[in-house]
């Protein structure tokens, strides 16, 4: 900067006195209202320290004129969301089950919102589509224990299954084994009549007699007479393609001996009626209801 | 032109200012040739800015009937008998590819063409130094004006000026808001104060920008806020047509007394009279014979004054014209002029205007009106039902940017036997469902495929779900997978 007022030959004008590999910056000076803008921009800064919160004190922080808030702005916008929401699901409070079914946009409220609320609440055991595990059913499939139709499942999603409400569902699987009911090898012989009810292969020296007599005696009483099973009591037709636990012999064998009794947890009470029926409606329409 | 400064011309200038002064710039009013094309292009971009939003189009019922309009709260964008959805805003970046060509083009051949005669700032400047000049008078009477004392008459000019200025700058701001709503309604809301608050705060936005940019900003704007002279200094060439002094004739300057004297005894003599009409008349102030240079907008009006000027003494008109280096040089060795319009750098730029234009025009008439998109159930990704079938679920999102309501049918090409189930639809026709698509919306539909299993099958198989308007033909189609469990 030694030379800051000299003189660049060709344009007559000063320079800054900067110079990069022999090439020297000319003084261009920015144009007064440049200069002043610049200069009413660093006043309007700090007019946001008045304004806005802004300043970290000891306790707390400079609040700004106006208290503005974006924690309050978000709290007094989710309470606009709630009212709209209120709006539109007092309109799915007063219509039927079937009605919200035939109605496209009822459908797709009830959808949107039974989504949500699946996803916070029913997820952790059937999974987030609904595809279910073992021992959680698959609520896409068109097998169900308690009913698929639209009053059937709300009536499960309200009360449960095995759930210790009042209304709920009952009925369990007995543990024939455990109970001493059924000897090891009379298990294994029903089991593979089980199998074969659904057409499933069998063990080499299955006594299929023996199997419908075990099977007519023990179980018949809930599964029903040609084992289709039976939805007053919860007890899966053994004769489709769809197992809760398993299909294969060994798993059979463990259902028989201890029995199974997967609990459902009832809803009611913990969701209001509407969301239950949101609800309802969108387990109905994920392909499998009645 | 910048000529090497000798030694004792040498200003010592201590530490040199923080900031320049502006020189305000009086232009003197100017007629000829280039100023008339100046005014009839300015009729033309105020007359279309100010009346397009009323003109009407026809799109049948239900359907905005203006010509031209941004619709937001629908985004929706109509332009005459094209309508855009957002996702098509790739036509928005072809028009910008196709602007940027143009203006390299224009460049190319006659440099700043944009600048001098079509810019938005040049055009509403142009007009607010017209309002000026009609009411503080012309050039030499404002100078004047503004160098003596303040009276009530000049006073009075100034409120009248800035009036119409404002009027000006308001209707600007009150035609661009028409852009985005129904015009004819929104003019008779505004009239009663019924529109809503954000049209009258935009138009309180462009009244101001627009009175402070051509009132106040003026050249300002573009010597020190608009990009292009510094990227069009880059692209341009050596041969493209710029507003030139031409200093081969006009050099050395002289009166016209001088150069007679000259000439008499045989020596050059220059046609520049110095009389200093080109600086007069120019609205960035500038003097056009110190060559190219930024702040020259090159719209023509120191050609208009300077042919004035040279008709009146006589002289070839032309000192000042669309000229460039190359030809100076050559008139300069005695060489004829030439003029190169078509050479590789327009031609490619032509070329390039011209695929574009054929890729948006290609894309416009391919454009489809009906479509559908698919999207494959994620958990589960397939269903095993009771009597072993397998079942996939997916989300179909239908397309209508029709302006009526259609029936469609959905078929669906994939695994054998597959049967098509759309939920919270009772169609009449079970096996191939049909629904009604609302008109310009789009509408989510969940569907099931059911096929009966089948061990020796492939695990995933293309299925494609075809859509058929059943009153016009229209066809679209998604494919997706069938997979199974």
């Amino acid at each position: 900067m030694s030379e800051h007022n000299e003189i660049d030959r060709v344009s007559g004008r000063s320079t800054t006195g900067h110079e990069w590999d022999g090439i020297k910056e000319l003084n261009t000076p920015l144009p007064r209202w440049w200069v002043l803008t610049f200069y009413a921009t660093i006043i309007w800064a700090i007019g946001y320290w008045v304004v806005y919160p802004a300043w970290p004190l000891v306790s707390g922080y400079t609040t700004g004129l106006f208290q503005y808030s974006t924690r309050a702005s978000v709290v007094t916008d989710l309470a606009d969301l709630e009212k709209l929401r209120g709006e539109k699901m007092a309109v799915l409070g007063s219509a039927s089950l079937a009605d919200i079914e035939k109605d496209p946009a009822l459908l797709a409220l009830a959808r949107a919102r039974g989504k949500t609320v699946f996803a916070d609440n029913c997820a952790p055991c059937h999974g987030s589509g609904g595809a279910g595990a073992k021992g959680f059913p698959n609520l896409n499939d068109d097998d169900w224990l308690w009913g698929g139709s639209l009053d059937q499942i709300m009536q499960t999603i309200q009360f449960g299954a095995r759930s210790g409400h009042a209304k709920t569902h009952e009925g369990q699987m007995l543990a024939f084994g455990r109970d001493g009911v059924l000897k090891k090898d009379e298990i294994v012989t029903v089991a593979n009549y089980v199998r074969s009810l659904s057409g499933l292969p069998t063990a080499p020296k299955f006594d299929a007699s023996a199997g419908k007599k075990i099977f007519t005696e023990n179980c018949t009483s809930c599964h029903g007479d040609n084992g289709k099973g039976n939805q007053e009591l919860g007890a899966p037709n053994l004769t489709d393609k769809i197992w809760l636990y398993g299909s294969d012999e060994e798993t059979l064998v463990e259902t028989i001996t201890n029995g199974r009794a997967g609990v459902m947890p009832a809803w009611v009470g913990r969701l209001d009626p509407v969301t239950v029926k949101a609800l309802a409606v969108y387990v109905h329409s994920l392909g499998g209801g009645k | 032109m910048n000529k090497p400064v000798s030694p004792d011309e040498l200003i010592t200038d201590e530490d040199g200012p923080l900031y320049a002064p502006r020189k305000k710039v009086y232009p003197q009013s100017v007629s000829g040739r280039f100023r008339s094309i100046k005014w009839r292009l300015m009729a033309v971009c105020l007359g279309i800015y100010y009346l397009l939003p009323f003109v009407r189009w026809n799109r049948g019922l239900g359907a905005p009937d203006q010509a031209v309009l941004i619709d937001f709260p629908d985004r929706r964008f109509y332009f005459f008998f094209i309508e855009l959805w957002p996702q098509e805003v790739y036509y928005f970046t072809g028009l910008l590819v196709l602007a940027a060509l143009t203006l390299f083009l224009m460049n190319a051949l006659g440099g700043r063409i944009w600048c001098g005669y079509l810019c938005p700032q040049t055009v509403w400047t142009d007009l607010f130094y017209a309002v000026e000049r009609l009411v503080e008078g012309d050039r030499r009477a404002q100078m004047k004006a503004d160098s003596g004392p303040m009276t009530a008459r000049r006073a009075g000019r100034r409120v009248l000026k800035h009036a119409i200025w404002l009027m000006i700058a308001w209707w600007t701001g009150g035609a661009w808001v028409l852009y985005f709503d129904d015009a004819p309604t929104l003019v008779r809301d505004l009239a009663t104060f019924q529109a809503p608050a954000v049209a009258y705060a935009w138009i309180a936005i462009l009244t101001a920008s627009t009175y402070l940019l051509a009132g106040y900003m003026r050249e300002q704007v573009c010597v020190y806020m608009c990009p292009w002279p510094r990227i069009q200094a880059a692209l341009t060439d050596e041969w493209a047509l710029n507003v030139t002094y031409k200093y081969d004739r006009g050099e050395p300057r002289c009166s016209v007394k001088k150069a007679f004297d000259i000439r008499s005894l045989g020596e050059k003599a220059g046609d520049c009279i110095d009389c200093n009409q080109c600086v007069a008349v120019c609205p960035t102030g500038i003097d056009i014979r110190d060559g190219a240079q930024l702040g020259c907008i090159q719209c023509g009006l120191c050609i208009d004054a300077c042919d004035a000027v040279m008709t009146k003494v006589s002289r070839k008109t032309g000192l000042i014209g669309y000229d460039n280096d190359i030809n100076v040089q050559r008139r300069i060795t005695g060489k004829e002029e030439i003029f190169k319009p078509v050479r590789a750098r327009t031609v490619v730029y032509a070329g390039l205007i011209t695929l574009v234009c054929a890729l948006m025009l290609y894309a416009l008439m391919s454009r489809t009106l009906l479509d559908v998109n698919v999207l494959h159930d994620r958990n589960p990704i397939a269903v095993r039902l009771s009597d072993g079938a397998i079942r996939n679920g997916y989300t179909l999102r239908f397309l209508n940017k029709r302006g009526f309501d259609r029936v469609i049918a959905i078929d669906v090409d994939g695994p054998a036997d597959a049967k098509l189930h759309v939920v919270g639809a009772d169609s009449v026709t079970p096996d191939r469902p049909m629904i009604v698509l609302a008109r310009d919306t789009t509408t989510e539909m969940r569907v099931l495929v059911t096929a009966p299993f089948d061990e020796k099958a492939e695990k995933s198989v293309p299925v494609t779900f075809r859509v058929t308007d059943i009153g016009l033909g229209e066809v679209a189609s998604a494919t997706d997978h069938f997979v199974l469990p």
